[in-house]
């Protein structure tokens, strides 16, 4: 029996309105690669968090045990004191630093006090490197390598600090199948010869399969179990049953379904470019349909390319290159920028609504009325008691929690902050509305508010895109899913026929092809 | 009544500003015996900051983009003086085409920079910076490194002079210029019919009403305060034609800003310029005409300047881009953008000059002047980031939990 390394007793961890995490234990033992798998949302990267000292001591209750000791972790540099390491899934290199400076950032190699000594930054560059197998001069910047190689990088960066456990966060999710085989021989590589310990979260789960020695699988922020991987190699099926096996009690609202024969939107032969590599396609050759009153989900992982898809198909809001016919009510459509699409009744509610979604710094009010200021105004000029009007009138029928609509949003929580950008969209009177990931950091209650919004809409004959990475969801809300991956749709369900399983074996068969497991 | 007071909240730091102002202008009053608010200083004041309002209004336009400032707009106003020099007192044109045609150019110049800050997406800051040089140069080119005057009478009567007596003979209440009394009265009362006839408006069409009593209140505080300014300026020689200048420029922008969709996409692409654009804001565009507006007004400025210099200098303008951008912030413009007001924008510009005037009729040494406004812009902007962030005083030592807050957050 091997030596336990870490154990975390009962983690708890709340944000406000959020259990992000009920109770977790993990025990990982010297030597092994231990997965953490769950959907988005489950609690994997709070777990990291808490781990790592991100969430310092305090925060949360529970007990971790490193090597024994109970840890009490103020930050990331009392973590790595001790040899835990985490490498973010957006990778953290300065691009302008050569390889050698950044693999010894924070962590720098001194003669005397201060005073970089760059023969022995550069040699032992070299040195972690070669464990490594980058074949590349120290002295390199960093932007000048792939992105695979500065994977890599990280991984070296992190022998260099004497790691003892390294945590890897979605270490292959932008990489290919060649290269994402690359790293996970590499970390089993360095589990035999230097015995090193590692965590690693992945939604691939035939990465799993293939490298980890046990599997714990979270689900809603509790563990639900831990598979042992050693001996014989666990089915996919086992993990995914794991993931996502849970009783769907009534968490999303009935509506009365009256799909209408006639489609909304079809989309033909949809492709969209990378915005900055435009010869990359994003989004590849997609085609589907949205009938009046319905609910069309859209299902990927993260990276599947369904926001540039909603963008792009919104007056080309994303990148520059587009290919592809976009017709409502049967006829095309030339949407070339967002105004267009305005005008032309479609409505993007967007994924990231501090980023894109809202200008916190206004008024309720004015965040409403933003996009259709045509509604309150008369030859540009505002008519502000109409516009409070129509703002209380949303502010009330969407039960924003607000004394007034002049309070500003960045005052408001995420739930009703939520609302305020549903209500600047309905507000613009779509008859399409694209939500991308419309329930993302909102609480349970504020959810069911806002799926019983979708349905009155769609009840109203307004048909949406319901574009999500939580299956539960899509399986509760949509008339008809589509499976999104890599960029292609790659399977289309009524929403009886589907379930859980078969959608997330439909991604794994999908994605075969990225690493022969 | 919760309404008003998420509005005062929202608005606090302007108020803020306005009680700092009412109190700076009573302390100088007192430290000057008198010589503050005496009639020919209360002109004098107008004429000394009458450009400075004009630029500070384009430049919060520009901050309110997103925290995009101008630098070149001192090196603009000595351009376009140089040309107007030029044309008029060189060339010999007639004056009102000459300023037209200096206008013109700096419509010419905002086009320049904006095209580069908006469509090539070069920052503000480099642009503009660019533009302080090659505009100063283009000043010492066109004037051949000389100062031209004096200005004709027909050019200097758009900003230095005054607006006649209409009734020279009747002295009411013993001012020197009844005209202006009246034209200050004639402006309270419009002032109060504005206020009233819009209140019965909302009333008619059923929206949601103020208190009568808050009503009752502004009227009652900024009707004897517009009258008692042109009382005191009836006391001199009447309203100086640069107050008309500054006067259409602080009420149509105040207007664009707070009344028109174009004002509110401004604020709107200031705040968040991703959401903006993902909610129909034409961004590009609207960045481009800020700064064309910017150099409009920049070419105003210098209209006014020149004819106060009663000189097309080579060294005008030197530093108005600090003066402007100073007002703007000491007025409660965000230096992120998207917040910010032009009524604010008047205060702050106003809280400089009353400091400058005030400093100099004491006497006090211009070197010291400066460390006096530097700290003043420090203090006042310093105290609105710790009101904000409610950030402990001993920053140091709670900077990395705070940063650790910040993660958590947005985990």
């Amino acid at each position: 029996m091997a030596k336990k390394l870490l154990e975390m007793r009962s983690i708890t961890k709340e944000f406000p309105g959020v259990k992000a995490l009920d109770n977790v234990n993990i025990t990982v033992d010297e030597g092994e690669i231990h997965a953490v798998v769950g959907e988005n949302g489950a609690g994997k990267t709070t777990l990291m968090h808490v781990l790592s000292g991100v969430h310092p001591y305090g925060s949360y209750s529970g007990d971790v045990f490193f090597d024994g000791q109970l840890c009490r972790y103020q930050g990331i540099k009392d973590s790595e004191r001790d040899g835990i390491v985490i490498i973010h899934q957006e990778l953290a290199l300065v691009p302008y630093l050569s390889i050698g400076e950044n693999m010894f950032l924070g962590n720098e190699q001194m003669k005397g006090r201060g005073v970089i000594d760059w023969h022995k930054t550069y040699q032992r560059a070299e040195e972690y490197l070669r464990i490594v197998g980058l074949n590349e001069d120290p002295r390199m910047l960093v932007k000048d390598i792939s992105v695979s190689k500065q994977q890599l990088l990280e991984i070296a960066k992190a022998l260099a600090k004497n790691v003892r456990l390294l945590i890897l966060d979605e270490p292959t999710s932008s990489l290919n199948e060649a290269d994402s085989r690359n790293v996970l021989d590499l970390l089993l590589r360095l589990k035999q010869e230097q015995g090193m310990t590692s965590i690693i979260i992945s939604h691939k789960l035939n990465e799993i399969s293939y490298c980890a020695d046990r599997i714990t699988i979270l689900r809603d922020g509790s563990t639900v179990e831990t598979l042992d991987n050693t001996s014989d190699e666990i089915p996919e099926e086992r993990i995914v049953k794991g993931m996502v096996g849970r009783e769907m009690t009534e968490r999303y609202p009935s509506r009365s379904r009256k799909i209408q024969q006639d489609v909304a939107l079809e989309v033909k032969g949809f492709t969209v470019y990378h915005e900055l590599f435009t010869d990359r396609k994003v989004v590849d050759d997609v085609s589907f349909k949205v009938h009046k009153g319905e609910v069309v989900g859209i299902y990927g992982l993260i990276g599947a390319g369904r926001t540039e898809l909603a963008m792009s198909i919104f007056g080309q809001a994303y990148g520059t290159k587009t290919a592809g016919t976009i017709l409502k009510d049967g006829c095309p459509l030339e949407l070339n920028s967002v105004p267009d699409a305005i005008r032309a009744k479609f409505a993007y509610v967007t994924e990231d609504r501090k980023g894109s979604g809202l200008i916190l710094s206004n008024t309720i009010m004015h965040n409403i009325t933003l996009p259709r200021m045509d509604f309150v105004s008369n030859k540009g000029r505002i008519d502000k008691d109409l516009e409070k009007k129509m703002a209380d009138h949303y502010r009330e029928s969407l039960d924003i929690k607000a004394p007034t609509v002049e309070q500003l949003v960045e005052n408001l929580s995420g739930g009703n902050q939520q609302k305020v950008l549903l209500g600047k969209w309905i507000f613009s009177q779509p008859e399409i509305l694209i939500l991308d990931e419309p329930t993302r950091g909102v609480d349970v209650g504020a959810k069911y508010e806002i799926y019983q919004i979708i349905n009155e809409l769609v009840e109203e004959g307004k048909s949406a895109l319901f574009i999500s990475s939580e299956l539960t969801e899509i399986l509760g809300m949509c008339d008809r899913i589509y499976v999104m991956n890599r960029g292609r749709l790659i399977a289309e369900f009524p929403a009886q026929e589907a379930t859980q399983e078969i959608i997330m074996n439909c991604i794994m068969q999908d994605s075969k092809g990225e690493i022969g497991a | 009544m919760t309404s008003l007071r998420t509005t005062f909240r929202n608005n606090l730091k302007q108020y803020m500003m306005l009680i700092a102002l009412i109190a700076l202008v009573f302390a100088f009053q007192f430290l000057t015996k008198g010589v503050l608010l005496k009639p020919m200083n209360v002109s004098n004041l107008i004429f000394q900051n009458a450009y400075v309002v004009i630029l500070a209004v384009g430049m919060l336009l520009c901050i309110l983009t997103g925290g995009n400032i101008d630098l070149s707009v001192g090196s603009v106003v000595a351009l376009v003086g140089a040309c107007a020099g030029t044309f008029i007192i060189t060339w010999g044109w007639n004056p009102h085409l000459s300023i037209l045609l200096c206008l013109a150019i700096g419509i010419l110049i905002g086009a320049w920079q904006g095209f580069w800050i908006a469509y090539m997406r070069i920052p503000a800051f480099i642009v503009s910076l660019s533009g302080m040089l090659v505009f100063r140069g283009l000043t010492l080119i066109v004037l051949n490194g000389l100062t031209l005057a004096p200005f004709p009478p027909a050019y200097l009567g758009y900003s230095t002079g005054f607006v006649a007596d209409l009734f020279p003979e009747l002295g009411l209440f013993g001012v020197r210029n009844t005209t202006s009394l009246l034209v200050g009265i004639l402006i309270a009362v419009i002032f109060c019919i504005t206020q009233v006839t819009g209140y019965l408006g909302r009333k008619n069409k059923g929206y949601t009403l103020e208190k009568v009593w808050t009503l009752v209140l502004k009227m009652a505080l900024i009707s004897p305060a517009v009258i008692w300014l042109f009382y005191i300026l009836a006391s001199y020689r009447g309203i100086p034609m640069v107050l008309i200048i500054v006067g259409i420029v602080l009420l149509v922008y105040s207007y664009l800003t707070s009344h028109t969709v174009m004002g509110r996409h401004l604020y709107a692409l200031g705040g968040n310029e991703k959401a903006a654009r993902l909610s129909g804001v034409k961004t590009k565009r609207l960045l481009f005409l800020a700064y064309v507006n910017m150099a409009f007004l920049a070419a105003v400025a210098g209209i006014v300047f020149a004819a106060r210099l009663n000189s097309a200098s080579p060294q005008a303008g030197q530093n108005f881009e600090l003066d402007a951008i100073g007002s703007c912030f000491l007025g409660g413009a965000s230096a992120y953008g998207g917040v910010g007001t032009v009524g604010g924008t008047l205060i702050g510009a106003l809280f400089m000059g009353v400091l400058n005037n005030g400093m100099s009729i004491m006497g006090i040494s211009s070197n010291v002047q400066q460390v006096v406004k530097g700290l003043v812009l420090l203090a006042a902007v310093a105290f609105d980031a710790v009101s904000k962030n409610k950030l402990p005083f001993n920053l140091p030592r709670f900077g990395k939990r705070s940063m650790e807050g910040k993660q958590t957050l947005e985990s």
